[in-house]
């Protein structure tokens, strides 16, 4: 309820309130969910490592489980984030896509994902799953940091970072809303995927049924 | 008998992948006209434009070395799985980081004596010219050819053992490979076409701290990777 409630009061302010930008117009506005989107997939990135981390550390089901769900809801999120930017990019910068350091870096972290997401189904031990699917995670998570750096040389299109100082009040204060309404989104998805994760673990490390049960049944 | 150490245990698993892949020379041969098949595609696909394709030249040499060691990578695994030789090893037994070490020096030798077939035929069929220094280049073939081997056999570990494998290692490694293949596919560009501008060493940076970073990786967590 409170994350509809926030993410309407952020559309409202995003679409309404805020003013529109000097060169931009309106145009802008797709700012809004656009930042929060690539920001929440950053940290799905971030708890993905962390529960890779701990896992090879301390093996537990519970963070696999959180490991499956924040890749696979920040994948969406990434991938929703980038089209987003890419839309954004045509009327401001005239094209959609430029081999611009972090539109390059969003491009690797989204095929990396997909493939560790491929693995995790490709894998039917549970354990053997979690610990390379762990691995896979630390690899990916190291790897995205030099991506930014290795296409930074390239000549680059995208601006700094966007933070008090570089944008003005009415337009910041509405972004931080609706960043707070995707933080909200974000925790409401990963529960929902890490509940269903965690229980397709507890049914996969269950006793099985005994052999030929199924066909008895099947028969009777 | 004195066991021998990590070291020793790697100098002797090294010598039994690279014995292994001179007895059946069947393997080193299909991977040179495999690439040397991809390097004709991507003229062909390009155009016989000798230009565009001599500006492209370091791409290309990349690109078919890495296409290429997705099947080395995939072979070097395939043949400790049968027979279960990967448990045979781990019972001698011989350390998991051993392992490790001997299988990704094996296959980084393997690429590095792919990609220096390669050089010459790249200089015969697309006209271009080393300028830089010849030790530079050795330099790049070197630090790219262990570039592609830490993650490669990190992941090829994990993708032999899974379904669909074939599909699953490029899935896994390709897009970790992309900072080591755009600085090696760019410093090779450079030995080619001239560096005025003193960008060689750069790259060389980035690819060797790459290096650094994933035989660090692949050292540390590769012993959970193989473990039963």
């Amino acid at each position: 309820m409170l994350t509809v409630a926030m993410l309407a009061l952020g559309a409202w302010l995003a679409l309404v309130k805020a003013p529109p930008e000097r060169e931009m117009g309106d145009v802008y506005r797709i700012m809004y969910a656009h930042v929060p989107l690539v920001q929440m997939a950053l940290l799905a990135a971030t708890i993905n490592c962390a529960c890779s981390v701990v896992y090879l550390i301390r093996a537990s089901w519970r963070t696999d489980s959180l490991a499956e769900a924040s890749a696979e809801v920040g994948l969406v999120f990434a991938v929703l984030g980038t089209a987003l930017g890419s839309i954004f990019g045509r009327p401001t910068w005239g094209v959609y896509w430029a081999w611009d350091p972090r539109l390059t870096s969003m491009a690797i972290f989204i095929v990396a994902y997909a493939g560790y997401l491929a693995l995790r189904r490709f894998v039917d031990d549970p354990e053997k799953r979690a610990v390379w699917s762990a691995v896979a995670g630390i690899v990916i998570a190291v790897d995205v940091p030099i991506v930014y750096f290795s296409v930074r040389w390239w000549k680059s299109l995208h601006q700094v970072q966007s933070s008090t100082k570089t944008v003005d009040p009415a337009i910041y204060w509405p972004l931080r809303a609706n960043i707070l309404a995707y933080f909200l989104l974000f925790i409401v998805f990963l529960g929902i995927r890490y509940a269903i994760a965690h229980a397709a673990r507890r049914r996969e490390t269950t006793v099985p049924e005994p052999a030929g049960s199924l066909s008895r049944a099947v028969a009777s | 008998m004195k066991a021998p150490g990590l070291l020793g245990t790697t100098w002797i698993l090294f010598r039994k992948d690279l014995l292994l892949e001179w007895r059946s020379r069947s393997r080193i041969n299909a991977l040179v006209f495999f690439s040397l098949a991809t390097l004709l595609l991507f003229s062909f696909a390009l155009g016989p434009d000798t230009a565009l394709l001599r500006r492209g030249a370091g791409g290309y040499l990349w690109l078919a070395v890495l296409l290429a060691s997705v099947l080395s990578l995939g072979e070097s695994f395939r043949v400790e799985r049968e027979n279960a030789s990967l448990e045979g090893l781990r019972l001698v037994p011989a350390p998991a980081r051993a392992i490790f070490l001997s299988k990704a020096l094996a296959n980084a030798v393997l690429l590095l004596g792919l990609a220096v077939v390669l050089v010459p035929v790249l200089v015969a069929i697309l006209d271009v010219r080393v300028v830089l220094p010849l030790p530079t280049l050795l330099l790049i073939l070197v630090l790219g050819s262990l570039a592609i081997a830490a993650p490669g056999t990190l992941h090829g570990a994990i993708a032999s053992h899974a379904r669909a494998r074939d599909v699953l290692l490029p899935l896994l490694l390709f897009p970790i490979l992309i900072p080591a293949l755009v600085a090696a596919a760019k410093s090779t560009a450079l030995v080619f076409d001239g560096d005025p501008m003193g960008q060689v060493d750069s790259w060389l940076g980035l690819l060797a701290s790459f290096d650094l970073l994933y035989w660090a990786l692949g050292f540390a967590l590769f012993p959970r990777v193989i473990e039963e």
